[in-house]
């Protein structure tokens, strides 16, 4: 009977371990949680915008008006467009690789979100006692963790193209590869330096360093002490994203409509909206390294949580962050307006020929600079 | 079982069924795929043992990098099953029979293993963050890694020169 009880007992405590190794943090788990839905919700809506204020910017830079017709000043225009392209006919091409055809478009939109995770939206917020954290994931390799999902945005252009058993897509895919594989490298390089100066692959301990400069911050700004590396970084990241003037990929004097020639439909929706996505992470990376994150120029943040609480300093941050975010996104557009495309050989003499060398330099410059101010 | 332990058994099951999955595709394009999917699977098992840079680093250069070009190559030479020529029995028997020497081999050194260490399903050591790596790397191990430096340079300039067009040769 006594064995039989403590055999109970040794199994009772067992589960009882268990449970308690499995017992997560219930609310830190739900607390995640709407922080992702809550990131993905506003990259995809903000996205969504992204496209009317496109073609607004380009209306104005080109004299023209722009949608006005679908609500006011045309703002449900983009909705009237992702409505469009879900009631579209969808076709797959008979002779194209199915499965690949539709996993394509969805790896495109995913690797665009994942970025998301890493970035610091803002300092933390009190909800009912519990402060949390504005940044889903604050990894201490959060740099090589975006250049990681940076590699692998290849793929959603290559599957696609090549599925589609299209010679144009195919020469589009292949180009859109090589583009992103090459200026990945200027890319690194370029952050190299950066990285030298804060010493820390943490994005929240980057932002926290340039909050900490003088002038409210603004002097922290690491722009300010890497000019050279935050132009080959924006370079970049127009060619990292497919956007003029390095859209070779959707070149249409050439490839017609480059890989995602022979989608229709939402899929065609997807892989045209994960463009925008992909633009408002970049913007919200470029922020983030270069000018302060969540950082409000000229204002102390600690001395005005004193006067206004906490939370309203956090969502002023995140409104700072957003408005670095809407300038970049508006470069973006500035820039495909203004500039015509490259051609495929410039563009990589630009990358391999030029940027990398230079992004080499501004390194040793860089090393040789922060060991002299050591010494 | 503890969280750990079941990502653990997850992410084995994974990769285990990816790298069979990349045997017996008939496609080779599907096969690259699915070796993609088991250096994911791995960079997880990497982050379970704490080696995060190492985790991230083999998503960069191996999913992000090697297996794009393999995936152009592949692509390019637009391999399938009908135009493929058939190899011969005895190429067969005897790729069946290195292969499974080769098998073999490992079963024999992976026999007398201590298999019974628990150790892979703590998160511990600190080894893997890249702080410490780069401590131990830029100081005990710098020689060695200074070498193979040179040495990706001197294969990098090689891949240049093999790429390079001979003009010269072509005129005289």
């Amino acid at each position: 009977m006594g064995q039989l009880q403590g055999k109970c007992l040794i199994i009772q405590q067992k589960l009882k371990s268990s449970m308690t190794i499995l017992q997560i943090d219930f609310f830190y788990f739900l607390e995640k949680l709407l922080l992702i839905g809550g990131v993905i919700t506003f990259s995809l809506v903000i996205a969504m915008y992204t496209t009317y204020a496109e073609r607004k910017v380009a209306a104005v830079l080109q004299d023209r008006l722009g949608p006005n017709r679908a609500g006011p000043f045309g703002l449900l225009q983009p909705l009237a467009d992702g409505l469009k392209l879900f009631f579209k006919e969808e076709i797959i091409p008979l002779t194209s690789n199915k499965l690949l055809f539709v996993i394509g478009p969805a790896l495109a939109m995913i690797t665009a979100m994942l970025t998301s995770a890493v970035i610091p939206w803002g300092s933390t917020v009190n909800i009912f006692g519990r402060n949390v954290s504005l940044q889903i994931a604050d990894v201490n390799i959060g740099i090589l963790y975006v250049f990681g999902v940076v590699s692998l945005g290849v793929y959603g252009i290559m599957i696609g193209g090549w599925s589609s058993n299209n010679k144009f897509s195919l020469i589009a895919a292949v180009r859109g590869a090589s583009q992103i594989i090459s200026y990945e490298l200027a890319m690194g390089l370029s952050l190299i330096a950066l990285l030298m100066m804060t010493g820390s692959l943490s994005l929240k301990t980057i932002v926290e360093q340039q909050m900490s400069g003088g002038w409210g911050g603004f002097l922290g700004w690491n722009v300010l002490y890497q000019p050279l590396g935050f132009l080959i970084f924006l370079i970049c990241v127009f060619a990292e994203c497919n956007r003029t003037p390095f859209d070779l990929p959707e070149a249409e004097n050439e490839l017609n409509f480059g890989y995602h020639q022979e989608y229709s439909s939402m899929k065609l929706g997807f892989y045209l909206f994960a463009e925008y996505i992909n633009m408002f992470i970049s913007s919200a990376i470029v922020s983030t390294l270069f000018f302060g994150g969540y950082d409000i120029p000229f204002v102390n943040e600690a001395t005005l949580a004193h006067t206004l609480g906490g939370n309203v300093v956090a969502l002023l941050g995140v409104a700072a962050l957003l408005a670095k975010i809407v300038f970049f996104l508006f470069f973006f557009m500035w820039v495909r307006w203004t500039i015509p495309r490259f051609r495929y050989d410039q563009l990589m003499d630009l990358g391999w020929k030029k940027l990398i060398p230079l992004a080499l330099a501004n390194m040793l410059i860089t090393a040789i600079v922060i060991l002299w101010l050591n010494k | 079982m503890s969280i750990i332990e079941i990502l653990f058994w997850f992410l084995t099951a994974l990769a285990l069924f990816g790298a069979l999955m990349v045997v017996f595709s008939k496609n080779p394009v599907h096969s690259v795929l699915w070796l993609i999917s088991v250096f994911f699977s791995i960079s997880g098992h990497y982050i379970l043992m704490n080696a995060q840079f190492l985790a991230i680093v083999n998503m960069i250069v191996y999913a992000g990098a090697i297996m794009v070009l393999f995936l152009f190559v592949i692509m390019l030479m637009n391999m399938n099953t009908e135009s493929e020529p058939q190899k011969s029995k005895w190429l067969r028997i005897a790729a069946s029979l290195s292969g499974g020497s080769l098998m073999l081999v490992l079963v024999a050194a992976l026999k007398d293993t201590n298999g019974k260490v628990t150790g892979v399903f703590k998160v511990e050591g600190n080894i893997g963050l890249i702080k410490n790596l780069g401590q131990v790397l830029f100081t005990d191990y710098v020689l060695p890694f200074e070498i193979s430096s040179v040495l990706f340079l001197s294969a990098m300039v090689g891949a240049v020169l093999l790429g390079k067009k001979e003009t010269n040769s072509i005129i005289s």
